[in-house]
């Protein structure tokens, strides 16, 4: 029998422990998108019941109530509701619950009640609740509800067996009954909060029995963890571990997945006669493709942090520990994660401030996120680096170069203050601070299968964009470095008869003033569509010119043929700009406003140019020209 | 509870110390300068368990002007600034 696809959703408060579940229920079916006109990500998977019903599962945002004060609170509303353009009405919701922490969600599932949508509650993580010495008696809150009430253990082989088992009863149910409930939900007012409040505590009081202790393991953590000072240095300590972990870690991988791509170019190289279609694959496919990948393993390392410290109830903290100081420069506290993803990439952290629901302090984040070293400026900064910057000692113990790549990133982080600071005192005048509420979560061992589900979704997503636009745009490059031929007689490398040659030559005379000569020139523009493209587009500039010696020493080359100030320039341009295009669309998308876009785009051009150019002329004073 | 304790004055938690604990006697959001609306503060206080009759204890303080204040209220610990904790008064 083939049965008809059913709906279900998951609803629950942050840190209810809803993504594991939804990620132990679907596993790797899952696909990320955006709901039509907003922002808000989509995420739905699809699991089938013990009985074989086929079932879509959506987690919907994370939300306290159904007022909808942000967008992805109100997309939760709307979608319980059957308000949600292009949705269907969920045959069942499945409010989550963390059971060591019942009172917010026994809110929200009174108030669901009204909305008349079949639903059932999910006590999460009831191995933790119980180990802490919450016993909560299932049926007698199932009846005081009026829901059906399941335990589970998303992260346990079989913790999910009774919800699937429930699901499929209350399914059948579904299906048969023809008649709903009614929804009779509308915002509540502040004495019908409390009301429902009370009742929530009336009805927890009554089936639940709590330890007389709170988790000491929480306890203990955060008097170290939140400790004014002492928290401050872990924090730190933790960035510093983790940007240790994405340079130092990541580069084996790295060298062994270039190695692979240039044995894969030599074997094309090989096995291909000269011509065209072998410089195509060996120059434009697969060291312009290659030289993008290599940064997967900077991409999952990153990552994994991120999900590691937010599975633990870490983020929290960190944006208490952050707030006030962040305040300083105009930014709220709960930046701090944006900013942090910004780092791995801004797009991920121009999506993230999604948390921040005031708009003003999101429009800020959203336009300094872009200033973070993200990881696609790493390729440039170390070609460079190590092109020109000798690996002497400083003071005996620092590396030189570590030091540059350092500095680099502080120019980033300060600049991003500056801009912050001046945003808010020249444009939001009136500005007043948005509230800092938040829960922090008990601390949690991260569960490994989510976590491993998470990064592989984020890996997946970077090298779609690596084989779409980034081959589409290696394409164009080698096209632009080849064509038109030169003539039979050519004295000249080929590249200088080349479109590319003639593009550079035409926007060079506009970098010159910053010590960029036609090839940078040349590098900038598809670094427009992807920074690190700008590496690759340089390897097959000087690659084509040169041949294939120069393209397995760029560096060397850069060396022999740019200044030294003009390396310091390029640097300096890198830390603001160019900005790539995926994240001007994003920021378009994310604000709703070509007007933001534009502004990101000037301010950055413009400091990219002032920087670049005060870099140089410094430079060359100093005699590095 | 002491006797000490329910004859103690109330007052706001956006002004009490780290080891503060007391209950709530009610919310007030008018007055405080938080740049919510007041119903709105109220609203999302209550949602995060800020109700009468709650347990609260301040665990922990910010770096910069002892703010913002963790803040155990019942079973749960909410991060909130002092300007907005304002709003809640304790005894």
């Amino acid at each position: 029998m083939e049965s008809p696809l059913l709906h279900l959703a998951l609803v629950g408060t942050p840190n209810s422990g809803k993504t594991s579940l939804f990620n132990a229920l679907t596993g790797s079916r899952q696909k990320v998108a955006n709901y039509p006109g907003v922002t808000v990500e989509r995420k739905e998977g699809a699991f089938v019941t013990p009985q074989g019903r086929q079932v879509s599962l959506v987690d919907l945002p994370g939300t306290y109530s159904l007022r909808g004060r942000s967008p992805d609170e109100e997309i939760t509303r709307d979608f319980v509701l059957g308000r949600a353009t292009g949705e269907v009405l969920p045959h069942l919701v499945l409010c989550v619950a963390d059971s060591t922490n019942l009172r917010l969600t026994i809110r929200l599932l009174l108030e669901l009640k009204s909305t008349g949508r079949p639903l059932a509650l999910v006590l999460n993580m009831f191995d933790i609740a119980k180990r802490r010495g919450v016993t909560v008696d299932v049926e007698s809150l199932s009846q005081a509800l009026g829901v059906p009430v399941v335990t589970s253990i998303a992260v346990r082989k079989g913790g999910t067996d009774d919800l699937l088992q429930l699901t499929d009863q209350l399914l059948s149910h579904a299906a048969t009954s023809t008649a709903d409930r009614a929804n009779t939900w509308r915002p509540l007012t502040v004495p019908e909060l409390r009301a429902t409040q009370r009742e929530a505590d009336r009805i927890i009081a009554a089936t639940v029995s709590l330890p007389e202790r709170p988790d000491t393991w929480t306890a203990r953590i955060d008097s170290i963890a939140l400790h004014p000072v002492g928290g401050l240095f872990i924090l730190l300590a933790i960035l510093f571990i983790m940007f240790q972990g994405v340079f130092a870690w990541a580069q084996p991988l790295m060298q062994l997945l270039s190695a692979a791509f240039d044995a894969l170019g030599q074997l094309v190289h090989d096995q291909l006669p000269e011509g065209l279609l072998q410089s195509f694959l060996q120059n434009g496919v697969i060291s312009g493709v290659g030289s993008v990948i290599v940064f997967l393993p900077q991409i999952i390392i990153i990552f994994l942090f991120i999900l590691l410290l937010e599975d633990f109830g870490y983020m929290a903290r960190a944006a208490f520990l952050m707030d006030r100081i962040m305040g300083g420069a105009g930014l709220h506290g709960r930046a701090f994660i944006p900013l942090l993803s910004s780092f791995a990439c801004a797009i991920p952290g121009i999506m993230a401030t999604r948390v921040i629901d005031n708009r003003r302090d999101r429009l800020t984040t959203i336009l300094i996120a872009p200033l973070m070293t993200c990881s696609a400026r790493i390729p440039v900064y170390t070609l460079i680096i190590s092109a020109f910057i000798p690996p002497t000692k400083v003071w005996g113990l620092v590396n030189l170069q570590g030091l540059v790549m350092f500095g680099l990133y502080a120019a980033g982080i300060v600049s991003a203050l500056l801009v912050s600071f001046l945003v808010k005192f020249f444009l939001m005048r009136d500005y007043q601070p948005a509230p800092f509420m938040l829960e922090l979560p008990d601390y949690k061992l991260p569960r490994l299968r989510s976590i491993a589900i998470g990064v592989y979704t984020r890996a997946k997503m970077f090298l779609q964009r690596a084989g779409t636009t980034i081959f589409a745009m290696m394409v164009l490059i080698w096209f632009l470095a080849s064509f038109p031929q030169p003539p039979a007689a050519a004295t000249e490398p080929a590249i200088n008869y080349s479109l590319a040659a003639m593009i550079g030559q035409a926007i060079a005379p506009l970098l010159s003033p910053v010590g960029f000569n036609w090839q940078i020139a040349v590098a900038l523009v598809p670094g427009m569509a992807a920074r690190e493209v700008a590496v690759a587009a340089l390897g097959t500039v000087y690659a084509i010119e040169g041949g294939k010696e120069a393209a397995e020493q760029i560096g060397q080359v850069l060396a022999s043929k740019w200044s030294l100030a003009t390396a310091l320039a390029l640097l300096a341009w890198y830390i603001f700009a160019p900005q790539c295009a995926s994240t001007l669309a994003v920021i378009r998308r994310e604000t709703g406003s070509w007007k933001w876009m534009a502004v990101t785009f000037v301010y950055m051009f413009a400091l990219a140019y002032a920087a670049a150019f005060a870099t140089y002329h410094i430079a060359v004073a100093m005699g590095a020209g | 509870m002491s006797e000490i304790c329910d004859t103690r004055p109330p007052l706001p938690l956006g002004l009490a110390r780290r080891g503060y604990t007391g209950t709530i006697q009610h919310l007030t959001a008018e007055g405080t300068s938080s740049s919510l609306p007041d119903v709105e503060l109220e609203s999302r206080l209550i949602e995060l368990g800020f109700v009468e009759g709650a347990r609260v204890e301040i665990l922990h303080e910010g770096i910069v002007g002892r703010d913002p204040i963790a803040v155990r209220v019942d079973n749960i610990t909410v991060a909130v600034r002092r300007r907005e904790a304002m709003a809640v008064i304790v005894a």
